[in-house]
């Protein structure tokens, strides 16, 4: 029997204006501006942006305050604005050794030209509350100092290993159109490019919990940070209107360099392997996951033998998108009492055929509600 | 695409000037361009040809930084193309959704051509946010040098 199922619009509509009155919180208490959330919890802001695949620092402050914060939540509400938008155009590719730099480290040489630069970190913090933090207590302004005459010039870690020819290549940067997975859905075997698209947008969680399998044996790389950098890059774009490319902005992204271990072959002197992360804002433990799945999944390209997780392409790729992930997951808290019902059925049909008693059938609460 | 480096640089070349001049209309805030438009266009007129019409563009990335291009994610711009005085057409694109921003930016670039005009619009709009742009730049760049680690050797055994 096929039920049908109507109502329940006042109760939406009154769920949704308690949602905004319990997002709006206490009415004595100032409401969150753009400008406290871009400026104060800028590292939501660029999570949202990243994994919402679109850069637009005011409109995910927009997203985190509509969310109450919940990430995934403001994630999504920018993957569906971004689908109301036209593309005008792709930009020329980022420069990343060109960046304004704010932070850039490397666990590979301590010499690096340019130098460690520790920039706005959490590390060598204490990871302790503190209890300014309760209070608004003024905050000194941050120490200057004059920077070399040569300041800027900071080539990128994998650069200056490339010249000895130890570590493989970036590669040809000619060729093809990219692949892009908001046009042309997943396919498998996926491209190097379609990989490195899908995993910039993958959800945090998800991927650190793989590049943490990496390192634990679930795929073994033996990696090193060749270097991290965070900072602006000039966003340039070939308009036909002008006819030659112009700047329209900046953005500021991290970039991570994973050196792994060697391969070669009879042919070919063994070199360092590479993963490489590059996200936007300012997402150094993102970056970082995303350069170990990027390494784990280049296995074929090394000869490995796919058998961890985060070698297996479809695994990573397939599910490391947070958007389609609730959606799926969060799917299931939707009326499926039709469906139910013909659970319910069938599970009486098998008892009946076992054998068992009418008593333990009848009766059970399952009834009553699937006719609401 | 114009990945190749010969037929970058005869795009560039071809820019010239405007192509820096656009550059510095488009990363200047709409606070600015107003109050210098204030001082600089008054008396003309601005008529919107197209826009201001806010998208994207596909932020792309290399592999590797500096391998094949791959598509790192999206980014809001709006553009505007505006004529000035019924002559010049002028365009813009910027960062964001500002839509006046980015009418602004067409309507200096347009003012950027007109002979009369150009001399001032370099001086006071063009060279006055490459010069904030320096500046915001030097004083990140003091304050990240800061932070940047001196390391010294201690001396351990006998030599």
């Amino acid at each position: 029997m096929y039920v049908a199922v109507k109502g329940g619009e006042a109760a939406i509509a009154n769920a949704h204006r308690l949602l905004a009155d319990r997002r709006r919180g206490d009415r004595s208490v100032p409401a969150l501006t753009l400008s406290q959330i871009a400026g104060q919890l800028a590292l939501a802001v660029d999570r949202v942006m990243a994994e919402g695949s679109l850069y637009d620092p005011e409109l995910a402050a927009m997203a985190v305050r509509q969310s109450r914060g919940d990430l995934i939540e403001a994630i999504f509400l920018i993957r569906a604005y971004r689908t109301t938008l036209p593309r005008f155009a792709a930009t020329r590719p980022i420069d990343t050794a060109a960046m304004v730099i704010e932070r850039r480290i490397s666990a590979t040489y301590k010499d690096v030209p340019g130098g460690q630069v520790l920039g706005p970190t959490f590390d060598y913090t204490h990871r302790l509350i503190e209890p300014e933090m309760a209070e608004d207590a003024p905050v000194a302004a941050p120490a200057r100092r004059d920077p070399p005459e040569d300041a800027g010039h900071a080539p990128r870690v994998t650069d200056i290993l490339g010249d000895e020819a130890l570590i493989e290549a970036d590669g040809e940067g000619k060729g093809a159109e990219p692949a892009d997975l908001t046009r042309t859905p997943l396919a498998f075997p996926a491209s190097r490019d379609l990989r490195l698209q899908a995993l910039a947008r993958g959800d945090e969680g998800f991927l650190l919990g793989l590049g943490y399998s990496t390192q634990r044996g679930f795929g073994r790389t033996h990696p090193f940070v060749g270097e991290i950098r965070i900072g602006e890059v000039e966003v340039e774009v070939d308009l036909p209107e002008f006819g030659f490319p112009v700047v329209i902005g900046r953005v500021r992204v991290t970039e991570c360099q994973m050196v792994s271990q060697f391969t070669g072959s009879k042919a070919v002197a063994p070199k360092f392997s590479r993963g490489y992360g590059l996200v936007f804002g300012q997402l150094e433990r993102k970056a970082m996951a995303m350069s170990l799945v990027d390494r784990a999944l280049r296995a074929d390209a090394f000869d490995e033998e796919r058998r961890a997780p985060a070698q297996d392409e479809e695994f990573v790729l397939a599910h490391c998108d947070n958007v389609q992930a609730t959606g799926f997951v969060e799917h299931l808290k939707l009326p499926h009492y039709v469906d139910f019902q013909a659970e319910l059925e069938l599970l009486r049909k098998m008892r009946k055929a076992a054998g068992a008693t009418d008593e333990t059938v009848s009766g059970s609460k399952g009834d009553v509600e699937v006719v609401q | 695409m114009t990945d190749d480096p010969g037929r970058r640089a005869e795009a560039e070349k071809r820019g010239g000037a405007r192509r820096r001049t656009v550059s510095a209309f488009a990363q200047a805030g709409a606070g600015f361009l107003s109050e210098a438009w204030d001082r600089l266009g008054a008396g003309r007129t601005v008529a919107v040809i197209r826009g201001p019409e806010t998208g994207l563009v596909m932020v792309r990335g290399r592999a590797g930084g500096g391998g094949a291009p791959f598509n790192l994610g999206e980014a809001s711009v709006t553009r505007a193309s505006v004529r000035l005085d019924g002559e010049t057409v002028g365009h813009a694109m910027v960062l964001g959704r500002d839509g006046e921003r980015a009418r602004l930016a067409a309507a200096f670039d347009a003012l950027w051509q007109v002979e009369a005009a150009r001399g001032a619009v370099e001086r006071e709009v063009v060279a006055a946010v490459e010069a904030a742009i320096a500046s915001a730049d030097r004083d990140r760049r003091a304050e990240t040098e800061a932070t940047k680690v001196d390391f010294f050797t201690m001396m351990r055994g006998e030599d």
